[in-house]
Order: C-alpha cells, then sequence, then structure tokens
C-alpha cells in the first residue's frame, strides 16, 4: 500500500513551470537614457489601460523604473501616449 | 555656462505649411538672438494626438535641439505660452546620456536617409 501512495497517476501530466529568471533589459542591453519621444518602445512598459507596469512584472531595476517612469510622463504631456485608454495594445 | 536642451512643440492642425514654418523660423530666430547654438531640428510632421488638446486631435509636431545658457529658458517658455498657435511644448535638459543618445539617434537617422537617397 505504501508503494502505491507514491504512485498517483494524474490524468493530465502537471505542468511544471520552469521559472525563467528576470532581468532589467537596461541593463542587459547597456542602454542608459530611455527616450521619451518613442512611445513604441514605452508601450513595452505599460498595461492595456495605459497604466505603468510594476517592476515585479517587468523585471525592470529601480534605476531605470525611475527613468522609464519620467519618460512615459513626458510622453503622456506630448499627446504621443494616452493617459487613460482602454485596449491600447 | 551653456546647457543642452530640447524643446518639442505641437502647433494647431488649423495652421498651412507656410504659417508652421513661419512659427518655426520665429523660434528658431530667438534661440539665435539670444546666444543659443541650435544642433539639430527635426521635423515630426502632422501626427495624431493620444488625446485631444483643445478640441484638436492633430497637431504638427516639431523638435529643437540647441545649447543655451539656463536664463534664457524661462523667456523662451513664456514667449511659448503666449504664442497660441502652440497648443503643448516640453522642454527637457539633456544630461550627458541624453546627448549620448541624440547624438547616436542622428547618426541612425542619417544613415537611414542616405539610404534612401
Amino acid at each position: 500500500m505504501a508503494q502505491n501512495s507514491s504512485e498517483i497517476r494524474y490524468l493530465t501530466p502537471p505542468s511544471v513551470e520552469i521559472k525563467k529568471k528576470k532581468y532589467c533589459r537596461f541593463r542587459k542591453n547597456g542602454i542608459k537614457y530611455v527616450d521619451y519621444k518613442d512611445p513604441e518602445f514605452l508601450k513595452k512598459f505599460l498595461n492595456e489601460q495605459g497604466k505603468v507596469l510594476p517592476r515585479r512584472i517587468t523585471g525592470t531595476s529601480l534605476k531605470y523604473q525611475r527613468k522609464v517612469s519620467t519618460a512615459i510622463k513626458r510622453a503622456r504631456q506630448l499627446a504621443l501616449l494616452p493617459y487613460v485608454t482602454d485596449m491600447l495594445k | 555656462m551653456l546647457n543642452q536642451y530640447e524643446t518639442v512643440f505641437i502647433c494647431t492642425p488649423v495652421l498651412s505649411e507656410p504659417q508652421v514654418k513661419e512659427t518655426v523660423k520665429k523660434f528658431r530666430k530667438l534661440i539665435i538672438d539670444n546666444g543659443g547654438e541650435i544642433i539639430h531640428e527635426e521635423d515630426w510632421g502632422m501626427k495624431k494626438l493620444a488625446y485631444p488638446i483643445q478640441h484638436k486631435s492633430t497637431g504638427f509636431y516639431y523638435l529643437f535641439e540647441f545649447k543655451v545658457a539656463p536664463e534664457f529658458i524661462s523667456k523662451f517658455e513664456i514667449e511659448l505660452r503666449r504664442d497660441e498657435k502652440i497648443i503643448r511644448f516640453l522642454t527637457v535638459r539633456l544630461d550627458k546620456y541624453a546627448v549620448e543618445y541624440s547624438e547616436k539617434r542622428r547618426r541612425i537617422q542619417k544613415e537611414k536617409s542616405k539610404k534612401e537617397a
């Protein structure tokens, strides 16, 4: 009986998620300045409503998260990015 | 001490092409007359705005990159605010990384325009 309990059979094999380590794309690619004039790039850091995504999702380091957020705010002032929307992507 | 700045402004879509050029010329002259040095300028043309400004959904974007004494900036911004043809503007001081980036950007653009030509 003891042997049986260790042999649990699943109908669908449980998917074991391999955690991919997140990294800061600025550190990795050596980008030192976040440009506010490039809304297509900044959209990577926004959700569908046009809100800034948290660091825990994008993996950006704190230093560059600050720069990203100021760049987004500047782009919003110039109407390159919306303050609020739906279905941005 | 001269600092490097960058200004992007949006003109109303009501204007015709020569009117836009005239406004641009006016501000270019203002910078030069106050001892500034224009490093780069860029015409982005008519662009759609992400949200309406003064009930307008499009505008002419124009970018200036220039070196000027910091005292001039407040004067320049007052002049921009006074002009009713301009619906939005943003002036940013460029730090050393930004200067590096803008130089690189210009180089890429030059190569692109060369390829097209």
